[in-house]
């Protein structure tokens, strides 16, 4: 069902990566075109006249990374607040407007970024235009709509956290495996925080990050920059500028001691094992570790390891020896701060933990010490590139990947190089950036066990 | 496990989020639908659009899980996910190695009256792309190696559901709707049912199951009519001329009122309910989903939204929606609350039950519909593949070749009185049959 829903930067991660762009090398990824209002609102078109409709988002470069402290959660209400009222518009008007002009509408809170959007015909696009761009300045607080809204957020934390022992895991995992980096606060933020969280706090939180210069618009779809430009000015224009608030994020320091993180659980049927560790995003190192440089060759090797049925990994311990009911890696580079990536695996009945464990390092060692091969960089590099093809079919995915990109602190040729750095991979590099993140680093392990069992 | 479940969001994110693609033309008109017939006498419906290099396939046999004999639940499920693991002279590895290489993506699946599959491919790599589709088809190995593997992640699939109170919550419900009709048993089987099918099974399923005269195709992307005649006969021609006959009870859902509480140890329960509804060949079909759509499908403006969640921040999900079946028909829904307020929940879900029924909706409620319905459907177009997939479900349904023309005059013909008349005659809050899962204060199965 449609609802409005905060994401892990990790999820959002997957939509940006796995798509990818256009394979064509040389040729850009969605080729969009760009300018900034006076107010300082950056305006990002992606034309597409397949069909007359677009898709309509505003990004906030303001994540749960971005709250203060003890205020977990603040981004994430402050979302479902935006259906709410504002001067102009009484509360559940925005949605019923949407609705009735046959749009589709949701919004999502990251831990980089909160994003708004809505897909309507390409003739009804000022309308939302105008809507956003009142709610980007004009939200009113209401005492009595904030307290419901918080209990609706309660059971939204219920049920994606609290009933689920392994998102109760993944929130210890976060907060092991960040010692100083806001990462280790959950989106959705903690049960206590949301609890009293204050209308103060949300709008100190709105007054903060919410104006144009901290905002990116995207379009894509039935429109072109030239048509776009006078609308945006009419609507989002209006919106008065203000001088450009900064982001401070504390640093993760170096880490020195792995940790291991483990829940057993009455609930668990099926116990499940992952190893991460800490690896640069597209922007941010590792302090005292591997640097941005081997983003694109950590994908690559993601890929090698953990590409379906045929990587090694799935190869060995799912296929030959019967140990595991799956396997493989991934990577997650899309954020602001630090990425992270993953080794996974869970168990076939009666195989311990314990040999799995030992299964998957003999493997990861294996791939260190000898390398990945020519053959298998080269296969992973046309799926990832293939992918892009794909990602061509569907109108939000180019929208999804540049608004993600920009709020996190990328820019557009970033973006658009990406196939270009793909296909430079090279086999050494691969290899370079297994060793740099993998040999001799510290990492968190993270166990799902059935109570009452080794 | 995880990597599992941040996939499964990523997509909800992307169905959520994927704007239209092609339904609406630029002159106001649907897409334009060929139904092609091969030389081999097998029909396919066909959007040709050649804008970006890639073909998307659907197709689906009528005859699903409810097949699946006593004893062997899971059996159509189980064959979906095998019959792509070897095929022909290659293995279960070469196979999927081969899929990835050129970087196809075939999968199938079975519901509980179709088994159905998809391919999507690069053009460039479409001849490959359909002779793999041909051998998973026609030519399934069934190895031991595969079938011990996939058995076991089916396995451990079913014991992951056995943690999730909102699967728990919705194979009781079938049950309790569908005691003694093959609905009521589980798609996915069971951990005893999963252990007993064998590759003969399968072998038996594919032969009795997949033939030409249960098959229904849609195809959308850079093929043109001629070339996906030809394709055809190369991909299904292979297949038996017909499947073997089948005969399932039409069936009322025993929708009496119940309640039901399974006892799990969470914070917040999960709530399914369910009463009868309409099928898809009902004449008061669109009425039907008019209505609904104001009780609670209308994503953030529907009663049920507003009244459970809006208004007293109850739920965070809560929905109702109408769900057509070939033999019998639910309207159904589910929501989730903390233990505490799962009575308030149900008193406020039954209340707007009856609310509705007795009073029925507002002219405003349902012009506010129509140009939601309406305006929305070109939305629901979303990608080639979901065009392929409507082609296909448009087929199943007998709907004709000119229901995407015509479906939003249905919508607009919906009238007040038949929508209110059909409110009173179809909402009956005492006969919705709920499964709770959870530990809900106050709350029993009824004896």
């Amino acid at each position: 069902m449609r609802i409005r829903s905060f994401l892990f930067g990790v999820l959002v991660a997957v939509v940006v990566w796995a798509p990818g762009g256009p394979a064509r090398a040389g040729h850009g990824l969605f080729n969009p075109q760009t300018f900034t209002l006076k107010n300082g609102l950056q305006v990002v078109v992606i034309p597409n006249h397949r069909v007359p409709v677009v898709t309509h988002m505003v990004w906030y470069k303001a994540g749960s990374a971005d709250e203060p402290p003890g205020k977990s959660g603040v981004a994430h209400l402050l979302e479902h607040l935006m259906f709410k009222g504002t001067k102009k518009h009484k509360t559940g008007d925005f949605s019923r407007i949407v609705a009735r002009n046959g749009g589709s509408e949701n919004a999502f809170t990251s831990l980089d970024y909160t994003a708004y959007f809505q897909t309507v015909a390409a003739d009804r696009l000022e309308l939302m235009m105008g809507l956003e761009a009142d709610r980007m300045s004009n939200l009113l607080f209401d005492r009595k709509e904030v307290d419901t809204e918080r209990l609706v957020v309660l059971e939204e934390r219920r049920m994606r956290t609290d009933n689920d022992p392994g998102s109760i895991l993944g929130e210890h995992v976060n907060a092991a495996l960040f010692l100083n980096y806001p990462y280790r606060q959950p989106v959705i933020g903690w049960e206590h925080e949301i609890k009293a969280l204050t209308v103060a706090d949300l709008r100190d939180f709105y007054k903060r990050w919410y104006y144009p210069g901290n905002a990116i618009l995207v379009v894509a779809g039935d429109i072109t920059a030239q048509q776009l430009k006078p609308m945006a000015e009419r609507t989002y224009g209006k919106v008065p500028g203000r001088p450009k608030m900064v982001r401070h994020r504390p640093m993760e320091p170096p880490q020195s001691a792995s940790r291991r993180v483990e829940l057993k659980s009455a609930r668990v049927r099926q116990p499940s094992w992952q190893r991460i560790y800490l690896a640069p995003s597209r922007i941010t190192p590792i302090m005292g570790g591997p640097g941005v440089e081997h983003a694109d060759a950590l994908e690559i090797l993601a890929e090698v390891l953990g590409g379906g049925s045929s990587g090694p990994l799935y190869r060995s311990l799912v296929i030959e020896r019967k140990l595991a009911i799956s396997a493989g890696a991934n990577y997650d580079a899309s954020g602001l701060g630090p990425g992270r990536f993953t080794f996974y695996a869970a168990p076939r009945p009666g195989v311990s933990i314990g040999k799995l464990q030992a299964a998957v390092e003999a493997e990861v060692a294996k791939i260190i010490d000898k390398g990945v091969a020519d053959k298998d960089v080269a296969r992973a590099k046309t799926r990832v590139l293939a992918e892009a093809v794909y990602a061509l079919d569907s109108l939000a995915t180019g929208a999804h990947v540049l608004g993600a990109a920009l709020a996190s602190g990328r820019t557009i040729d970033d973006v658009e190089s990406w196939p270009d750095r793909i296909e430079a991979v090279t086999t050494e590099a691969v290899n370079a950036a297994a060793r740099a993140v993998i040999k001799g680093r510290p990492s968190v392990t993270a166990v799902l066990q059935s109570a009452g069992k080794g | 496990m995880m990597a599992v479940l941040f996939r499964l969001t990523v997509l909800l994110l992307l169905a959520a989020a994927t704007p239209a693609f092609a339904a609406a033309t630029k002159n106001g008109k649907f897409v334009n639908i060929e139904a092609v017939v091969s030389p081999g006498g097998i029909t396919a419906w066909l959007v040709h659009d050649a804008t970006i290099p890639i073909v998307s396939m659907r197709f689906a046999f009528r005859g699903g899980a409810s097949l699946d004999p006593v004893g062997k639940e899971g059996l159509a499920k189980m064959t979906s996910t095998l019959i792509d693991e070897g095929a022909g002279d290659l293995d279960s590895q070469a196979f999927q190695r081969r899929l990835q290489d050129l970087s196809i993506r075939l999968h199938f699946g079975a519901g509980r009256d179709t088994f159905s599959g998809t391919l999507k491919t690069l053009t460039k790599n479409s001849d490959q792309a359909f002779d793999l589709l041909r051998m998973a088809l026609s030519n399934p190995r069934f190895d031991a190696e595969p079938v011990s593997r996939l058995r076991s992640q089916f396995l451990s699939g079913l014991r992951r559901d056995q943690e999730d109170p909102d699967v728990i919550a919705a194979r009781a419900l079938s049950k309790m709707l569908y005691p003694n009709h093959p609905y009521g048993r589980p798609v996915d089987g069971t951990v005893e049912t999963i252990g007993g099918i064998t590759a003969d099974d399968m072998r038996g399923f594919v032969s009795r199951r997949l033939a030409r005269d249960n098959l229904y195709i849609g195809v959308v992307g850079d093929i043109t009519a001629t070339e996906l005649g030809q394709r055809l006969d190369e991909i299904f021609g292979a297949l038996p001329a017909k499947a073997a006959p089948f005969d399932i009870a039409e069936v009322n859902a025993k929708a009496d009122g119940r309640t039901q509480v399974i006892d799990m140890a969470i914070p917040q329960s999960a709530i399914v309910f369910a009463q009868r509804g309409l099928k898809r060949n009902n004449p008061d079909f669109f009425t039907a989903y008019v209505l609904n759509h104001i009780l609670g499908s209308g994503g953030f403006t529907s009663r049920l939204y507003d009244e459970i969640r809006e208004k007293r921040g109850l739920a965070y999900s809560i929905g109702s929606y109408l769900y057509p079946m070939d033999h019998s028909a639910l309207i159904t829904g589910s929501g989730g609350t903390a233990n505490g307020r799962v009575v308030e929940t149900l008193s406020v879900l039954k209340d707007e039950w009856r609310k509705m029924s007795e009073h029925g909706v507002t002219a405003a409620e349902l012009a506010d519909a129509k140009t939601y319905l309406t305006g929305n459907y070109p939305l629901r177009f979303t990608s080639s593949g979901n065009i392929a997939a409507i082609l296909v479900s448009v087929q199943v349904e007998a709907l004709g070749l000119d229901y995407l023309e015509r479906r939003n005059g249905l919508v607009e013909a919906v009238r007040l009185n038949q929508v209110n008349r059909l409110a009173k005659k179809l909402l009956d809050a005492d006969s919705l049959t709920v499964v709770v899962v959870g530990q809900p204060k106050g709350l029993k199965s009824t004896p």
